[in-house]
């Protein structure tokens, strides 16, 4: 069923007992062209363009719980493109136009908000770092702001300015930056995909995978061997785990990240905030709760949950920046299991093993990918070969020397 | 989760900071391939559940331990200091 203020009124006049689901629960067939494993954002994404660019539909996505139970449904549903390095910059820029059209595109209200993306600097060395970023994105036509502080007082004037370790310098601005509910994302791509002839099959975990003479003929799952073509795997923070199946190791390690929303407020905060420095951003969601998070808990960890040394660390932050949470109360925490690599910056790619396919390395930077990490994912699956977006986010790149190393920090992984 | 400095006693975790994996070894910068660095800098098991790993008590003694620890359940198996760890384990350890 299209979803439109047709379907809306009609549904309405039968008082919204006749909706029916919004994507099928299919038994998994003998074979597909494609699986991907791993039913996140990512993965669904993928079998959506598969289907819709490239005309690929006896897919299927194979998820080992239920659509939205990972990060896709975590994060804390930003989307922006300010990033430095030319083999990023292009590549999220690209995302963020995706995002731009991808509610007419998947019929599905994902409440797309460009509310503008600030981040704050307090020094005169951090300006010419963030000018330098700003600069970056212009050439590569995308749209950046350097705000002075008079500037920023008028778009945030609940910020503590003259803070005494941390003045407030002025931001950088994406007005296009912005966004999305999260959860919308999920099930506008899966409903997508389904539509377009895709299998989503939940709560069937991969367990091992099939392979003949060098090339992959299928997977082993709880619901039996699934016999395909092609095989993408896009499982996150779990990326580990089934590359392991294939005798893959990666340049990958998981870690938590914790992230925390307020009780409901008034509107309060127009835009996304982020404070660098203090390992602390805040969005106000369209309910009415503060969406904040920080850094990484710094161990490795498979657990979707952290530990309170960072919930005392994110909330200080915040309070130092904006003195006007401290009454505020926070009403949930959560953590989700990050795929950090080791130069901060993701892999989309194919393997050495004909027919296998990898994406992961997304740090706590795959939400906002999502529309273009399946469609880059998708064209490198269809053609056997990466797009020029992904063409930098090669798997071999650390035996090469071809690092993408936003913030310069080596193979450390917690500090990126 | 709290860490049992054997130096210090039961301490909060944001007392350390941790490195990685202990169970590696450094190659022999005479001897290895560019393979071997790549295996020893920038791959990792990244196991889910036991593992063994650097962790330095900066807020604290400043000694180096290695902790061995569940990445699931977040439980602490062991302690030892870093350098009584090498002892037992000159070669890293064997997968």
């Amino acid at each position: 069923m299209k979803y439109s203020v047709f379907s809306l009124l009609k549904n309405t006049l039968s008082g919204h007992r006749n909706w029916t689901p919004a994507w099928r629960e299919p038994d998994p067939k003998k074979h597909y062209d494609v699986i991907i494993v791993g039913g996140g954002g990512h993965g669904l994404a993928t079998a959506y363009y598969l289907a819709r660019q490239h005309g690929i539909t006896n897919v299927a996505v194979l998820e080992k719980s239920y659509i939205g139970s990972g990060n896709v449904g975590r994060n804390t549903t930003i989307i922006r493109s300010n990033y430095l390095l030319p083999g990023n910059e292009p590549f999220y820029e690209w995302s963020l136009k995706l995002w731009e059209g991808l509610e007419q595109d998947f019929n599905f209200n994902a409440m797309v908000s460009q509310r503008g993306v600030i981040n704050l600097f307090h020094s005169d060395p951090q300006r010419d770092a963030f000018a330098r970023r700003g600069n970056s994105m212009r050439m590569h036509g995308v749209d950046a702001e350097l705000l002075d502080r008079d500037r920023l007082r008028e778009m945030v004037p609940y910020l503590d300015f003259d803070n005494g370790r941390f003045p407030i310098y002025g931001g950088l601005l994406q007005k296009r930056g912005g966004t999305v509910r999260h959860d919308a994302v999920a099930w506008g791509f899966a409903r997508g995909a389904d539509m377009a002839g895709v299998d989503i099959i939940q709560n069937c975990e991969v367990s091992g995978f099939r392979f003949d003479q060098g090339k992959v003929v299928g997977v082993e799952t709880s619901k039996g061997f699934i016999g395909a073509s092609k095989v993408g795997m896009a499982a996150a923070g779990h990326s580990g785990q089934v590359a392991e199946m294939a005798g893959m190791r990666l340049p990958i390690e998981s870690h938590v990240l914790q992230a925390f929303v307020s009780e409901g407020l008034k509107p309060y905060i127009n835009n996304v905030v982020t404070f660098g420095v203090g390992h602390f951003y805040i969005s106000q969601s369209d309910k009415g709760g503060l969406v904040f998070g920080g850094d990484l808990d710094g161990y490795n960890s498979y657990a979707q949950r952290g530990n309170l040394p960072m919930v005392e660390h994110v909330v200080e932050a915040g309070i130092a920046m904006m003195p006007g949470l401290s009454r505020i109360k926070v009403l949930r925490s959560w953590g989700g299991v990050m795929d950090m690599s080791m130069d901060g910056s993701p892999i989309i790619d194919k393997t050495h093993i004909d027919g296998l396919y990898i994406n992961c390395g997304w740090c706590y930077g795959g939400f906002k990918a999502t529309p273009a990490s399946g469609w880059c994912f998708a064209h490198t699956i269809a053609n056997d070969a990466p797009h020029e977006l992904n063409a930098a986010f090669r798997l071999n790149r650390f035996a090469t020397g071809d690092m993408i190393d936003e913030s310069g920090n080596g193979p450390t992984p917690n500090l990126h | 989760m709290r860490i049992n400095c054997p130096y210090c006693g039961p301490r909060p975790n944001e007392e350390f900071n941790v490195l990685g994996d202990a169970t590696k070894t450094r190659p022999d910068a005479d001897k290895a391939t560019a393979q071997d660095w790549l295996d020893y800098v920038y791959e990792r098991d990244n196991p889910k559940g036991r593992l063994e790993e650097y962790w330095h008590h900066a807020s604290g003694c400043r000694n180096w331990l290695v902790v061995k620890r569940n990445t699931v359940t977040h439980e602490v198996y062991s302690v030892v200091a870093a350098r009584d760890y090498k002892k037992t384990h000159p070669e890293g350890v064997k997968k």
